[in-house]
């Protein structure tokens, strides 16, 4: 393991711990209890049994010929996050923090969640350990991904509407956090991305880590070398962070980062906080963040309301930074595009989330020989985006 | 000392008010800034409207909205305060989140601070641990920065904020954001005994008190109360700011000890 981030929680100048004081005693706890566990071979052994028998890892790297041959270039490795229980990698982290909640004795969670893909994963896993379980979800994305609240509902989760602000992600943040404020001696708040306070950005991006580190060993073994490119979408950044860490050292292995473009660059209604944003402070982090020129943070978009989130981790801000990541767009027209590829070319109905990630995969192996092996990172499945989808294309016919 | 420090003073228990700086309106606050100081309000708080104010209740949280959507800026809130400060002597504090004073930049905005005659900066998102080069900064301009404590706070964070904080100690009632509530926490007075072991400093206690019951039993612990929520609601509801000049009075009253339990002067 790497020794970021340092013993205040920063990456490079990214990161702390900007929150009021009444939760600084329990990130504390939090960090304390996290750095128990993690050495503690009767929390491994559960956590990695979950992950095999639960979740059903580990997750197939899968070779997609048929993409492949319709982008024309190099090899696209698809590592189908998409399979895991729930649909998607944000169960990795909830089975992790949720184990850790029922260690350190807190019997009630909190979530935030936008595509509802982490909420379904927390209330599944809540379920699963036997512990009260409360999602805030923004009005906006209750309408969006209905299909997702029926299924927090039906395992035993209380879903809250958030009505205040653009009624998505970064307000159910702001409502989780209050909730936290007010509840934080009996309460476990499942932060669902690699945002937020220290020591929330660690703790996701180790627990979602394990994407990358079976991909590693998944590519080694087939194909006997280390993959060229790893390309992943970026709203907050678990998923690529899990992807991209262990591969840190591989300084031969170039990162892909890919944002929201929403409606364009120039229309301001989009989520591509690394490409446009500025350094700042919010959700306890300091990191890249979408604001106005008075420092009020501005209202995002994208198709994919796990990505329409106006900060990023501050781990992804330091990759930019230094180099080791290219961040990049694709608009909403394009993550269409990407989410129909899919589906065409190999029968696998992607989140609109990782079909950002999708399409530019696709664009860039064109321009790249066979032998080069690119792995996507296909962090959900699009069940939750049929309603979306068909509208959008509907409406462009 | 400080024009806030000047306040605390052996035996008198400080009121300290909370309004969101242009809610309803930027004339208004002006007017509603002088109400508190004519009042006997010894400090008034102005916050700067932030987007995101995960600290706040429902009530602030609204009247943030609304302030943003006039045009509210940390500019025109230094407006505010300057011309507040042409008036009346009482200390001006700003209370505002970290991320709109960061990219207004930490010097200009100290500086811009003193010029409209702004004595002390509150930000609730920005614990000492965080809070070193603002502090340096702050001080290097004549400007109290006030750090809280909650009823959550370990002894030895206490310790940190006891050595930190200026002016005087932000005690937050309760675990919770802000907003008026029906009684105060039974909690209290142990978690201002335990502040109070540890520090000379002034300590105010603010967060849920919404009654001049509430102020008399705070009181009675600490060097001062801090109400907000109540006042944007009083504010609210009688746009004369006569039921605010009244409740101002009567907490006032609650505080100096000037009434008798029969009720007669």
């Amino acid at each position: 393991m790497q020794s970021r981030p340092d013993n205040s929680g920063y990456f490079g100048k990214y990161g702390g711990k900007f929150v009021p004081e009444t939760l600084m005693p329990a990130l504390s706890e939090l960090e304390r209890a996290y750095s128990e566990a993690i050495v503690d071979p009767k929390f491994q052994n559960e956590f990695n049994l979950l992950c095999t028998d639960y979740i059903g890892r580990p997750t197939p790297l899968y070779y997609a010929a048929q993409l492949t041959a319709k982008a024309g270039g190099a090899t696209i490795l698809l590592k189908r996050e998409d399979l895991a229980h729930t649909g998607a990698h944000k169960i990795n982290n909830a089975l992790g923090q949720g184990l850790l909640a029922k260690r350190m004795g807190k019997k009630r969670i909190i979530a935030e969640t936008g595509a509802g893909q982490h909420g379904v994963a927390v209330a599944t896993v809540c379920a699963m350990l036997g512990l009260e379980c409360i999602i805030y979800m923004g009005e906006e994305d209750i309408h969006r991904q209905a299909s997702n609240v029926n299924r927090m509902e039906l395992t035993g989760a209380k879903v809250i509407p958030v009505t205040s602000g653009s009624r998505t992600l970064k307000d159910a943040i702001n409502e989780a956090i209050r909730d936290w404020v007010s509840n934080v001696q009996n309460t476990h708040y499942l932060l669902g991305s690699v945002v937020g306070p220290h020591p929330y950005p660690m703790i996701v991006r180790d627990f979602q880590s394990i994407i990358g580190q079976e991909a590693r060993q998944q590519v080694q073994a087939i194909y006997g070398r280390l993959p060229d490119y790893l390309v992943a979408c970026v709203g907050g950044g678990s998923n690529s962070i899990g992807l991209f860490h262990p591969f840190y050292d591989d300084k031969k292995v170039k990162f892909i980062g890919v944002e929201a473009g929403g409606k364009g660059l120039k229309s301001g209604k989009h989520s591509a906080t690394l490409a446009t944003g500025k350094v700042g402070v919010l959700h306890g982090t300091k990191s890249y963040l979408m604001e106005d020129e008075h420092g009020q943070i501005e209202e995002t978009h994208s198709i994919a309301p796990g990505l329409d989130y106006p900060g990023v981790g501050p781990e992804h801000s330091f990759y930019k930074d230094s180099g080791r990541a290219t961040y990049v767009t694709v608009s909403d027209e394009q993550a269409l595009e990407g989410f129909k590829m899919l589906c065409d070319t190999e029968g696998i109905i992607p989140a609109l989330e990782s079909a950002h990630a999708i399409y530019y995969a696709a664009k860039m192996a064109k321009d790249l020989v066979k032998d080069r092996l690119i792995i996507v990172n296909l962090s959900g499945r699009g069940d939750k985006d049929l309603d979306i989808v068909t509208k959008a294309l509907g409406m462009r016919k | 000392m400080s024009r806030i420090a000047d306040v605390f003073k052996p035996g008198y228990k400080a009121l300290i008010a909370y309004i969101t700086a242009g809610y309803p309106g930027q004339k208004a606050t002006i007017d509603i800034a002088q109400t508190l100081a004519d009042g006997g309000c010894d400090i008034i708080e102005l916050g700067i409207p932030f987007s995101d104010p995960l600290a706040d209740g429902a009530t602030i949280q609204k009247a943030s909205y609304e302030a943003l959507k006039q045009g509210v800026t940390p500019d025109t809130c230094l407006e505010m305060a300057s011309e507040i400060r042409k008036n009346i002597a009482t200390p001006l504090v700003f209370m505002t989140y970290y991320n709109p004073v960061l990219n207004y930049g930490l010097n200009t905005f100290c500086k811009k601070c003193v010029k409209a005659g702004i004595d002390g900066l509150i930000v609730p998102d920005l614990p000492p641990e965080e809070g070193l080069e603002l502090e340096t900064i702050t001080r290097k301009n004549g400007l109290d920065l006030i750090y809280l404590l909650a009823p959550t706070s370990t002894d030895n964070r206490i310790n940190i904020v006891a050595s930190s904080s200026r002016g005087f100690i932000y005690l937050v009632s309760l675990t919770g954001v802000t907003g008026a509530r029906d009684t105060l926490s039974p909690d209290l007075a142990r978690f201002v005994e335990r502040v109070r072991e540890k520090t000379n400093l002034p300590l105010c206690v603010g967060f849920g008190i919404s009654k001049a019951e509430h102020a008399r039993q705070a009181a009675s612990l600490a060097d001062g109360v801090i109400i907000g929520s109540r006042l944007i609601q009083l504010i609210e509801e009688d746009a004369t700011l006569a039921s605010l000049k009244q409740f101002i009075y009567d907490i006032r009253e609650e505080l100096d000890m000037r009434k008798t339990p029969g009720g007669i002067d």
